[in-house]
């Protein structure tokens, strides 16, 4: 029988990948922001499962607010990366150092 | 038994296509594994009976974020063959804290018993998308509000970032346009007969 902690897992699995992804692909903004949606595709699954092993409908509409910064992020994202790219001409993260930071 | 096999494969598929887009050398191939990897979740929320957010993952994920996502890869002219010059390197550590966090996860699950222990979904009187609604509008009606505003923001700015004025385009001058009488543009004349045509 499925369980909540089957679903905890593959969860589990997500999230580690997405973070793996952030640390194999340092100089590559575009697969860094996949590993973030990654990353969010698991807490959503989390969310999810808690709501529907719970009887508690809190866990979807949360579900939706995380989709919604997702998709928001994402956009802002790929704009930030699109006007790097104008001015630098890469989007490698080693040349991100205008501001001296 | 049906749910049992299609959970695994489900689950199989999403952790299989999320390791394929971390390790996909071409980014356009990482962003199509990151569609079959949202379709395959969608999947999953399916089984558990959340099918709205399951039609919103396929709808938002799917037709707007790996879109957007596959038209900036195409869009940008990137060697990215450069871009993996670390990938080797970091392999060893990466791994190593990839373990170390997935242990620490499933150890922190399995030393709580976490949530009901039977493992049944309870059973649900409303459908899904009636339930949400009812929920979303009235007790959650102001963060549903603030989520409308992110997005405007999330669009605006994006709009903000990306757009450029070209200098060799003609555009329309909208106070020019709206200045103009009809006096200055329109001449009434009465010409006499033979007279209409000026050649």
């Amino acid at each position: 029988m499925i369980g909540l902690a089957h679903y905890l897992t593959v969860a589990a699995i997500l999230f580690v990948l997405g973070v793996l992804g952030i640390f194999l692909n340092r100089r590559n903004v575009i697969l860094m922001l996949m590993a973030i949606e990654l990353i969010l595709l698991s807490v959503n699954i989390n969310l999810v499962a808690f709501s529907a092993f719970l009887g508690d409908l809190t866990g979807q509409v949360m579900a939706m607010f995380v989709l919604t910064v997702a998709a928001a992020e994402a956009a802002i994202g790929l704009a930030i990366l699109v006007v790097f790219f104008r001015r630098r001409g890469s989007i490698a993260v080693d040349d991100v150092n205008r501001m001296r930071g | 038994m049906i749910a049992l096999i299609a959970f695994y494969l489900f689950a199989t598929l999403t952790i299989a296509s999320a390791v394929a887009v971390i390790f996909a050398r071409n980014p356009v191939h990482s962003v199509l594994w990151l569609i079959l990897a949202f379709f395959n979740a969608a999947g999953l929320m399916l089984l558990v009976g959340a099918e709205f957010i399951a039609m919103l993952l396929v709808i938002v994920y799917v037709g707007a974020v790996a879109v957007l996502f596959l038209f900036v890869v195409m869009m940008l002219d990137v060697d990215f063959a450069s871009l993996r010059s670390g990938f080797t390197r970091n392999l060893p550590f990466g791994l190593l804290v990839a373990l170390v966090l997935l242990a620490e996860i499933i150890i922190a699950v399995s030393a709580r018993n976490v949530g009901p222990g039977t493992g049944v979904i309870p059973t649900v009187t409303q459908p899904n998308v009636v339930a949400l609604g009812e929920m979303l509008y009235s007790r959650y009606l102001f963060p549903f509000e603030i989520a409308g505003l992110i997005l405007l923001v999330a669009m605006i700015g994006a709009i903000v970032l990306t757009h450029r004025s070209r200098g060799d385009v003609r555009g329309q001058n909208v106070s020019k346009q709206i200045g103009r009488r009809p006096k200055d543009a329109v001449k009434n004349l009465q010409p006499g007969v033979g007279e209409g045509m000026i050649l």
